[in-house]
Formats: C-alpha cells, structure tokens, sequence
C-alpha cells in the first residue's frame, strides 16, 4: 500500500538520505532501523509530508504523495506519532480523543447549537469510540484527567489510541517505545501487534530497542548514513554482516 | 457610612466599565491564544459595532418601532453580525496571507487595517461624535436623601446582565462544544490540530467572529452608557482592552475576564479618589508593571520552552 522509491533528501551540502526504497504490504509491520543519525526520521519526515523531498517518489495507494503538506497526508489514511510525545496536555484524556474526530464528525454550527438528533448521534458515536480506545489501551480511570498529568507510558499509548480513533490505514510510529519501562515496553509490542490483527491497520515504525523490532516486525529496512544498507525479515537481518558491522562497528 | 456608600459607587461603575473591557478583551486573547498574535484591529471592530447600533437604532426609530426590547435585540443582532462579517474579513485580507511570516509582518498589518478601518468610519459616518439615544433610563437609589446617595442605573445592571450571558455562554462554548474543543486543540498545537483533520483555518476564523460579537456587544452597551460615539471610539478602549488581556494573562480566556474588571475597578477607584485625569495613568501604568514583573499576567501559564 506504501511504496518509497529512491527516495532522497538534501539540506545543503549535506545528503540525508539517499536512494532509500521500501514498501510496505497491507497487513504487515515494516521497521526502520539504524544506527543514530542515519536518516530514519528524515525519511519519515518526508513520508508524512513534513518535508518535501528532494528525490524519489513515494506512493500512497498508488497515488504520488511527496511534496504533499502534512494534512492531506494524515487524512489519506496515513498518520504518524513524532518521537517527543504531542498530546494535547491542557485537555483531558477523553478530550484528546474526541478532538481527533472532529474531522469525522463533519461539524455543523447550526446543528451543535441546536442540538439536532443527527448531531447528537454522531457526537455519541465518537465518545463511544472514545471509550472503546481508552479501554483497548487501559486509560479508562484516567479519562477526566489533564492529559498533560499522566505518566510518561501512558501518554505514549494515549497517543496511539488519539491515532487510532482517526481511523488510519498506515500508522507510523516514530521511536514508540523510547522512554518506556520493559513493562511498558511488552504492553506496547502487544498493542501494535493487535494493531495489525485485529484492527488491519499496517505499521511502520522506528525503533532502537531491537528485541521489540524482533519480535513484532514482518521486514526490517536498515539504513545507515543515508542510504539503505539491508532489508529483509528479522532472522535475515540478524544474520547479515554488514548489519552487524554497521552496529558494532568494523572489528 | 457615607464613605462606604461613596466607596460602594465607585466600585460599581469600576464593574460596570470593566465588565466591558473584559468582553472586548476577550477578542485579543482568544486570537492571541490561536496565532499568537495582537489584533490590533480589534478595537476598531468594536467601534464599528457602535455605530452599526446606532444606525439601527436610528432607522427603527425612523419605522416607528419604539417597544424596547425588540429595539435592543435588533440592534444588537446587526451589530453582531455586521462586527462578526468584519473580524471574519479583516482575517481572511490581513492575517492569513502573512500567517506565518515574522511575527512583526501580522503585527504591522493589523496596525494598517485599524488605521483603514478608523478612517473608513472617519469618511462614512463623519468624524464628530455623534449622540447616542439613552434607551434605559432611571435607577435605584441607596442612602439618606441628604447626604451621598450611591447610585444604580438599570443601563449598569443591564450591563452586568448582558456581560455575565455572554461570559457563562462562551465558556460553556469553549468547555463543551465541538467547536470549542477544537479551539483549544489548535491554541495548544496548532500543527498537531491540522494533523490530526481539524480544519485549524476554520478554527482560526471562528476565534475571529466570535470575538468580534463579543466586541459588539460591548460597542452597544458603551455606547448607550456614554451617549456618545466617534470613529475614534475603539481606539482607547481597545487599548484599555489590550491591557486588561495582558493583565490577566494572554491566551487565558477567564484571565481576560479578571484583567478587565480589575483595570476597571482601578480605574474607577483612581477617578473617586484621586482624579478623572489620573485614570489612564493608572491603567497603564498597571500595564507596565504586570510586564516588568508578572508577564505572563495573572492567570496566564509560563511559556515552558521545550528542547
């Protein structure tokens, strides 16, 4: 459903990215892997339309979405977290969830004022999916909070719950498990893994903590300084030289 | 006694007056709160909200229609919808093409687009005052009829009424309604907002209309209170305005409600005791105190820069 073909970024003298392809499948979990500043944020950057790549195509569904702005993107059905947690901090938990929606709920001032059965409806609906999420992601006794309050873990599945409600098709999330407790971490790898089973949502992720990549990738894109360096599944990975050699250096 | 009485009418006409400044500077703060930046044209807004008033008044009156209430609503629509059309317009002319861009490019471009609206009025409606009809006459008195006897006209508590409606309204506005979420989804981040499908434009512009209503309903009882209006009308109170937002907080909306009447409260207290001249000094001089050593004003939150 997602296709990046030689994709390339340049800032200045200095090329970023270059010449990085990879796909993703319906049904599939895709990481991104590499070492620190090898490019992986910027090639997500440009995914999500923060940045307007310099090289390369990437297709959504088979139309051409580089150089788009970052909000017809997210309401194509692809949206992403960013690696410092953007909650909305000075609402609550539900709110956070509710105002995610708004899209779907195709706003009417005269029908809120007037409060038309229509309106309420809808309104019913998206608190009802509100709940449903806040539930999947054990927030419920936390949903008259100020999201701003809440423990570091739960902010990070907050915003996945705030993605979900917005009915994605590809999710993309950077770092999700940065700052996480091995708990926490195991609670996420659950998560996204019933992302993808129970709710068909295909994932793309970023990530350091390797035994969360093994564990719950389909393939594996290795990128280091810029360009791609291997891709594969996580036991073709494991085994491949240049891999180790990119990670711990040339012996 | 008669002190207290004396006291008790200042304090009144300080509420009176800063009930006022609290709706106008309810626009600043609510535009600050959205982009951040200072809508200078604000003032102007409200101005025009007068006068659309006063004209309706006057053609009602030219119909024949004199039973009040239906006076005042309609006065009071047209003066809505007319102030709304403009803060609509004036941000889809002025702001939006400079959205963005340094902060001082909006900044200049609200000062040009007050100066023009100033002197459109200058040019339409002339640039003397004009008499404004006193609608609500009489009043409750308290005291001994021969001493101070304070004062309570029913155009103060129809004031108070009409402000606490708005107030009550528009935070239950903000609090619980769709529109109002997204609001304070897109003060808090705004690019997040947009991420996650809210149209922030629409958001934008409704900030934009509401606070200009909420100008307008200020333009129409000031200037029944005063009986007077002229082109440079908003001028000063949007500048009274202005600092009541900064005192109570940019970007707080029940802070633009303390702000406002506080200012009016001291200013009132200033006329009574000191002297009438001494009023604006005051103000704004509370102005640059709140700036040297509270910024963020009274129940504004500190800007936490993240890294």
């Amino acid at each position: 459903m997602l296709e990046v073909q030689n994709l390339s970024m340049r800032f200045g003298g200095l090329l970023a990215v270059d010449q990085v392809s990879l796909d993703v499948q319906e049904h599939e979990i895709v990481a991104i892997i590499g070492p620190n500043g090898a490019g992986k944020t910027t090639v997500f950057n440009c995914m999500s339309g923060f940045y307007k790549p310099t090289g390369g195509k990437i297709l959504f569904e088979g139309n051409e979405i580089q150089g788009k702005p970052d909000y017809k993107i997210s309401r194509l059905g692809l949206v992403r977290t960013f690696q410092h947690v953007r909650l909305f901090n000075r609402m609550t938990v539900v709110e956070n969830l509710l105002v995610a929606q708004h899209r779907h709920l195709n706003t009417n001032l005269i029908s809120g004022i007037l409060k038309t059965p229509n309106y309420r409806e809808r309104e019913q609906k998206s608190l009802d999916r509100a709940a449903y999420w806040l539930d999947r992601v054990g927030l419920t006794e936390m949903a008259n909070r100020d999201a701003g309050n809440l423990a570091y873990g739960q902010q990070r599945r907050l915003e996945i719950a705030r993605c979900m409600v917005t009915e994605p098709k590809l999710l993309m999330l950077d770092e999700p498990a940065a700052g996480l407790n091995p708990a926490e971490t195991k609670d996420l790898n659950q998560l996204i893994i019933s992302l993808k089973e129970d709710y068909n949502v295909s994932v793309v992720l970023i990530e350091h903590d390797m035994s969360l990549v093994m564990d719950i990738s389909d393939r594996i894109n290795v990128i280091n300084q810029g360009r791609p360096l291997a891709s594969g599944t996580p036991d073709e990975i494991r085994r491949n030289d240049d891999v180790i050699k990119a990670y711990l250096g040339e012996a | 006694m008669q002190d207290f009485l004396y006291f008790l009418q200042q304090l009144i006409n300080g509420l009176t007056i800063g009930s006022t400044y609290a709706l106008i500077a309810i626009g600043y703060t609510m535009v600050y709160g959205i982009i951040g930046m200072i809508n200078f044209a604000h003032g102007e807004i409200y101005m025009i909200g007068a006068y659309t008033a006063l004209i309706a008044i006057t053609g009602l009156a030219a119909l024949g229609i004199a039973w009040l209430p239906l006076v005042l609503i309609v006065a009071l629509i047209c003066a809505m919808i007319v102030s709304s059309s403009m803060g609509w317009a004036v941000e889809r002319v002025a702001y939006r093409p400079v959205r963005g861009k340094h902060r001082l490019i909006p900044l200049i471009s609200a000062i040009g687009m007050s100066i023009f609206l100033q002197n459109y009025v200058h040019l339409a409606q002339g640039s003397r005052n004009v008499g404004f009809p006193d609608l609500i006459e009489g009043g409750f008195r308290f005291g001994a009829a021969d001493s101070f006897q304070t004062s309570i006209s029913y155009m103060q508590i129809t004031i108070f009424i009409t402000t606490l409606v708005c107030m009550t309204v528009l935070s239950l506005f903000i609090s619980r309604s769709r529109i109002g979420r997204a609001c304070r989804a897109v003060s808090q981040d705004l690019g997040m907002a947009n991420l996650l499908g809210i149209d922030t434009n629409r958001i934008i512009s409704a900030t934009f209309v509401i606070g200009a209503a909420l100008a307008a309903v200020a333009g129409l009882l000031l200037g029944m209170y005063y009986g007077s209006i002229d082109p440079l009308f908003g001028f000063i109170a949007g500048l009274k305005a202005f600092t009541a937002a900064v005192l109570g907080g940019i970007g707080s909306i029940p802070g633009a409600m303390l702000g406002g009447l506080i200012l009016g409260v001291a200013e009132s207290m200033t006329s009574g005791y000191l002297s009438g001249e001494y009023k604006d000094v005051v103000s704004f001089g509370l102005l640059i105190l709140i700036l040297l050593f509270k910024p963020t004003g009274l129940l504004g939150k500190p800007e936490v820069e993240k890294i």
